[in-house]
């Protein structure tokens, strides 16, 4: 459903990564790794929809990814380096408000709570944004995926600053996604446990 | 620049290079031997005023500058819509060209606008409306030129510009309806152009002529500067690095 | 067809009102909590409107003249310097590219975002200026039209603002490259505003001049919201 084919890019006189291929079919997950700076984040986001490739095709469900192109905008979930969190709002504002515009519907709040709650940020609920430290703030971003019904998931460096029992709930919402026959494309560092006969690997030099 | 040939052979840049590179000589010669007629037409034949005495003879330079100055502004909005609509480089690039080119012979209109204002309405600026409107005009060729300048990614740079030159060109009827209604409301007479000298047939060649040596002159400069865009903006490529190496080997 | 297919066939589809909503609801709530924001294009207009007669003397006849365009080029100048909050912080902290991403139209998204903008920094402008147009010695017909002028106005730049603001987002330029780029289109705005008080104060109605600002208004709110999403998309390539 998601396919790559000599996807190369270039920004300016740089070349971030070129001839990559990959297929991936319902239920399958592509784990990105690489050095800082091999250009995971800019596969990430042409993935996404967010910016151009400038060789090659990418094509989501058949159909060619521009960026920006609509039908990628109502199947996707970028979770992306920046959280997106407005410090003005508190932690369960932030979810709603990110949630419903991920997903263009009013927000459930007791889903939000119980999402929250899931990444042991029910008593934090109510602080505002600014007073969170990363690693909460990173909890309250990745809360999004108790709540999406997105059928592609784009993560880039989802364990950035999260504790042990952060990972394992990630590790958890990620497979039951992908049991579900969501497609997910995430670029980590660290090992992720998600079960091998649905991982493709791709390493950027 | 229009042509009849088969126009998208000639879309990329390195297949327009050579094509610059031959026509620019020609314009250029063209601008000179137009410029001489049109000096002499103007300057020589055409006769003394009766009002304005000699002092009027400016409007042979300020006037083509100032139809110069707009139509480059209108060739540089399309070349900005060509560059988003068809996502080429050389669309953009020409318009990247155009700019500099605009902005100077803005800047020359106004600049004899006020030489031809003090002897003839005793001030050098009198806030008249096409004045007004060439003083915006000239904000907006800097516009364009700054946010390219400020904008490193050069993907980025013409999207950017291109926008802006296109949201310019819709609002420069808007700027100018509005300057000259405020004018009308607030200055009787308008120092216009048709006010001034009753056109005899010869001022209206040589305006007509040196007009048509602006063009060209803008042409010619346009494909020059194109040139060094084309080589500066393709320094990777393939074609530029053998340009470059033969003319390395040539000294 | 997966389980996603159904959930997203149930959701309400990605209408743009409920976009404008949604950014409307967020920005507003998020304006009301940074009041240090909110109050400084109020004060910095009524501190420029203040420096006028400090520089030109106090003497009435002179004041009254140059009334209507001070309070213009004032109220300008106040929306110029509140450009860079419509995007800025949006951008920085990534909230904008999860706008570009949603299903929401993001014209839809942006016209909620300038809305909410202009609530909380150019109706304000409306409301003081009688007070300030009566210390230009203003009178009761000049001051309506002054507001009338101004509500229809300020959103007209608000609106244009915002492309100038996408279009200039994350560079370092700085402010004088927006202010370069927006007050030439600024400039109907201003000529037809000033433009109506002058109208009334010479005898006539000033109902030509606000009928041109409310026709530009329509044109702004189809337009920029639409430029401004252009601009944005381009940014974040």
């Amino acid at each position: 459903m998601l396919e790559a084919q000599q996807l190369a890019t270039q920004r300016g006189p740089v070349t971030l990564f070129t001839d990559v291929d990959f297929v991936l079919g319902s239920g399958e997950a592509l784990v990105v790794s690489g050095a800082n700076g091999s250009g995971k984040t800019t596969l990430l986001r042409v993935t996404a929809g967010l910016t151009h490739a400038s060789r090659g095709s990418i094509k989501w469900r058949g159909n060619a990814i521009a960026p920006f192109d609509s039908e990628l905008r109502a199947a996707v979930l970028y979770i992306g380096h920046a959280t997106a969190l407005k410090d003005e709002l508190n932690a369960e504002e932030n979810l709603l408000a990110l949630a419903s515009l991920n997903a263009a519907s009013t927000p459930d709040r007791a889903a939000a709570r119980e999402a929250l709650a899931a990444w042991s940020l029910d008593r934090q609920r109510g602080l505002f944004a600014r007073v969170l430290s990363q690693g909460q703030r990173r909890r309250v971003a990745l809360a999004r995926l108790n709540l999406a019904r997105r059928p592609l998931w784009v993560l880039d460096e989802p364990a950035t600053a999260i504790d042990a029992a952060g990972v394992a709930q990630l590790e958890r919402l990620i497979a039951s996604h992908l049991s579900r026959g969501g497609i997910a494309v995430i670029a980590t560092h660290q090992d992720l446990a998600i079960e091998a006969g649905r991982t493709r690997a791709l390493r950027l030099s | 620049m229009t042509s009849s040939i088969n126009w998208f052979r000639f879309a990329s840049p390195a297949s327009f290079f050579p094509l610059a590179q031959r026509l620019a000589p020609w314009f250029a010669v063209s601008a000179a031997l137009l410029a001489i007629v049109g000096i002499y037409l103007g300057f020589f034949v055409a006769p003394t005023d009766a009002q304005q005495g000699e002092a009027y003879r400016i409007i042979f330079i300020h006037v083509p500058a100032a139809w110069v100055s707009m139509f480059i502004y209108i060739v540089m909005a399309f070349w900005c819509a060509m560059s988003l609509t068809f996502n080429t480089r050389l669309a953009a690039m020409m318009a990247q060209a155009l700019a500099p080119t605009g902005a100077l012979f803005t800047f020359i209109a106004l600049w004899t606008g006020a030489l031809w204002g003090k002897p003839t309405w005793g001030t050098y600026w009198a806030w008249d409306a096409r004045m007004t409107s060439e003083l915006i005009l000239l904000f907006l060729y800097f516009g364009y030129m700054a946010l390219r300048n400020a904008i490193d990614d050069p993907r980025r740079a013409d999207r950017a510009s291109a926008v802006l030159a296109l949201v310019g060109a819709i609002n420069v009827p808007i700027i100018y309806f509005s300057v000259k209604w405020w004018n009308t409301l607030h200055q009787g007479a308008s120092v216009s152009l048709t006010s001034a000298p009753t056109m005899a047939r010869i001022m209206v060649a040589g305006m007509l002529v040196m007009a048509f040596a602006a063009w060209f002159y803008a042409i010619a400069v346009t494909l020059l500067r194109v040139q060094a865009i084309i080589l500066e903006r393709e320094r990777a490529t393939g074609w530029v690095g053998e340009l470059a190496g033969a003319a390395r080997g040539a000294k | 067809m997966t389980p996603f297919d159904a959930a997203i066939a149930g959701e309400t589809s990605a209408g743009a009102w409920s976009g404008v909503g949604w950014a409307v609801a967020r920005d507003l709530r998020l304006a009301l909590r940074s009041k240090a924001e909110l109050g400084v294009q109020l004060l910095f207009y009524v501190i420029v409107v203040s420096l006028f007669p400090l520089g030109v003397g106090p003497e009435p006849a002179l004041l009254r003249a140059i009334g209507p365009g001070v309070l213009w080029v004032a109220a300008l100048l106040a929306s110029l310097l509140s450009l860079s909050r419509i995007f800025g912080s949006d951008f920085g902290d990534g909230a904008l590219e999860q706008m570009a991403l949603s299903p929401y139209p993001l014209p839809a998204l942006i016209s909620g975002k300038i809305a909410a903008h202009w609530l909380t920094g150019g109706l304000p402008l409306v409301v003081i200026s009688p007070l300030l147009g009566m210390q230009f010695g203003l009178s009761g017909g000049e001051l309506t039209v002054l507001s009338a002028g101004l509500l229809l106005g300020t959103p007209i730049l608000s609106l244009l603002g915002a492309i100038g603001a996408a279009l200039t987002l994350g560079l370092r330029a700085g402010g004088g490259l927006l202010a370069l780029l927006i007050l030439p289109l600024y400039v109907p705005v201003l000529i037809f505003g000033a433009g109506a008080v002058d109208a009334v104060r010479g005898g006539q109605s000033g109902g030509a001049q606000l009928s041109l600002l409310a026709a530009g208004l329509l044109v702004a709110i189809v337009g920029a919201p639409l430029a401004s999403a252009t601009a944005v998309r381009i940014a974040l390539d």
